[in-house]
């Protein structure tokens, strides 16, 4: 089995964008986005077209951002965490782009970036857009409860994340680059129950991280950060003691998007962040205001729990997947 | 560490103790709410007879639960009171007004009305069954003695 | 009459400790509590037993889940009595008709007033 996936050619993130919500803006990482909404329905009349609308607003702002039109790109990635994607597809409509709909629940974002860089760094098509948006409420809707029911969250539990992140790739030869990415294997975690998400990812997570330095020689000290999408802080804990068995050494490197999105004094968000939302909002954002300060290599690693409503009603397991991407500013 | 042993670590991990607080919170907040269920009733019983007057009572704290889920504030109180605001009828109210509001937006015959009982229906189905069951019993048991 | 107002919210309040503690201890979801509350009550009123707490908390035993419960196999029992084996399929919903009936109506009500917003 091939454990990482080396890029022929280096591909640049010529430009990134991301949009989120009110409660994402207020949390420490605020500063770092390009836009931010209070309205939470986006001007829109329903959670499914607000979180289209994000889509679309964030996709626009990458164009504008890189001073680029719709017809520069020659292919779309995206995918939330809806049946049948309709946040993406719906909210990029109008793009009029070659669009590839992608599901990887909260790791799609990463999946995006892995094909969006195959395609790309072997000259198969010269530009594209990776997407990945997620919404509270229109999550909570469909894999939990209606909005207005009440009732108490358990503390291991996640806050769907209301936001959008993009990359616009393409080999220009300018850092950042995605270098080089693990496909993750799907993991069962033997976990069922889905207010304990980070639980359930935990242990792809490590699979991944394993199959990468286990091949690549190199150890945690060679990178800046190393974060995981969205275990939060009890999956994040799980993951440091199963990397810790593992002989792993993270030389105090590794960290979370879902536990850098909140601040967890102040906003009510019980183990952290979750959603594709959260890793893609924070790899467009505050990881590229990193590398353009001073860090030089980051691996991201999207991990998504692979449930259904349907799955979790039905008993089964939560399975989970994660994707490894190294975004670094040397070539190689 | 296989499956098995990750599961029982994972969930060791979750388990809690009930906080006292949550109990205290919950005692609290149900208690008020049948206070206020005991006043209304209490209220009615001077214009109507004992039956009426409790029928009025539960009426009326399903209105106001579904009026404090339609303003937004009966989830920002199940979130203090926990068990307090969910076991009285106020809760009951609140799952149906909940999904009954949460699925306008696919219309009033496939949303509203089809949806609206998607939590509370439950209740209804084996509260109902339960209840002829008893009664199947109870005849016979009647017949016997 | 104080006193009264005393029982009422002890009694109340306790039905609903024991739905934190399940809340918190177990992994019950509200749906699968309230339909436990609802049975228990009609267990405990077909045995005889809700009828004393009843009696005692007033509102406080009404108001809880189990009340509706108790209703129910009140409503069957006072049926059958009157009109033999039918009132097994009519005495439940004849007692609790009022209480499922407000509730549909209310529900559908605020769904053409309101439109859903989040907590935060």
């Amino acid at each position: 089995m091939k454990n990482i996936i080396k890029f022929p050619e280096p591909v640049s993130i010529i430009q990134s964008a991301s949009v989120v919500g009110k409660l994402e803006h207020e949390g420490p990482l605020g500063q770092y986005f390009d836009m931010y909404e209070d309205d939470i329905y986006f001007g829109k009349d329903s959670w499914e077209k607000a979180e289209s609308e994000m889509c679309r607003r964030t996709l626009s702002t990458l164009l504008a951002k890189a001073n680029m039109k719709y017809i520069d790109l020659d292919l779309v990635l995206a995918g939330d965490l809806l049946n049948q994607c309709i946040a993406s597809s719906f909210g990029l409509l109008d793009c009029n782009a070659p669009f590839l709909g992608l599901y990887g629940a909260c790791s799609t974002f990463a999946e995006g970036v892995i094909i969006g860089s195959n395609l790309c760094s072997t000259h198969q098509i010269d530009r594209c857009a990776a997407l990945a948006s997620s919404h509270f409420c229109s999550s909570e809707r469909q894999f939990r409860f209606p909005i207005e029911y009440g009732g108490q969250r358990t503390p291991t539990s996640q806050n769907t994340v209301t936001g959008c992140g993009a990359f616009l790739l393409e080999c220009t030869g300018y850092p950042p680059y995605i270098t080089e990415c693990v496909i993750g294997r799907i993991v069962d975690s033997g976990i069922k129950d889905q207010n304990n998400m980070g639980a359930a990812m935990a242990p792809a997570t490590v699979d991944t991280l394993m199959r990468y330095f286990n091949d690549s020689g190199k150890s945690a000290n060679d990178f800046d950060i190393i974060s995981t999408g969205d275990l939060g802080k009890e999956g994040y804990e799980i993951a440091c003691e199963l990397l810790y068995k593992n002989r792993l050494d993270m030389w105090g490197k590794y960290t979370d998007c879902g536990m850098l999105m909140y601040d967890y004094k102040k906003q009510d968000v019980n183990s952290g962040a979750s959603g594709c939302g959260c890793s893609a909002a924070i790899a467009a954002s505050y990881f590229i205001d990193k590398l353009k300060n001073g860090c030089k290599d980051i691996l991201l690693i999207g991990t998504g729990a692979l449930l259904s409503p349907v799955s979790v009603l039905q008993k089964q397991n939560i399975p989970a997947v994660a994707h490894l991407i190294h975004i670094s500013n040397s070539r190689n | 560490m296989d499956i098995k042993e990750y599961k029982k670590y994972a969930e060791n991990r979750s388990k809690r103790t009930s906080s006292l607080k949550n109990c205290v919170l919950a005692f609290i907040g149900g208690g008020i709410i049948c206070v206020i269920g005991q006043v209304l009733f209490n209220l009615y019983s001077i214009f109507t007879i004992e039956e009426h007057a409790k029928l009025l009572t539960s009426a009326s704290l399903i209105f106001l639960a579904g009026l404090f889920t339609g303003i937004g504030w009966f989830d920002v109180l199940a979130k203090i009171f926990g068990g307090g605001t969910l076991v009285p009828i106020t809760g009951f109210a609140n799952a149906i007004a909940a999904a009954a509001i949460d699925n306008k937006k696919e219309g009033f015959i496939a949303g509203v009305g089809a949806k609206m009982f998607i939590i509370a229906g439950s209740v209804i189905v084996y509260g109902v069954s339960f209840s002829i069951l008893y009664g199947v019993a109870y005849y016979f048991y009647l017949l016997l003695i | 009459m104080l006193i009264d107002y005393i029982k009422v919210f002890i009694v109340g309040g306790l039905f609903c400790v024991i739905a934190q503690l399940l809340i918190d201890k177990t992994k019950l979801t509200p749906a699968r509590i309230l339909v436990g509350y609802v049975c228990a009550g009609v267990i405990l009123g077909a045995l005889g037993i809700y009828k004393p707490i009843v009696e005692f908390a007033k509102a406080g035993a009404t108001v809880p889940l189990t009340g509706f419960g108790y209703l129910l196999a009140e409503g069957v029992k006072e049926q059958i009595e009157m009109n033999g084996l039918i009132g097994a399929l009519t005495g439940g919903l004849i007692a609790t008709s009022g209480g499922i009936a407000a509730a549909i109506f209310f529900g559908l009500l605020w769904s053409v007033i309101f439109k859903s917003k989040p907590l935060k």
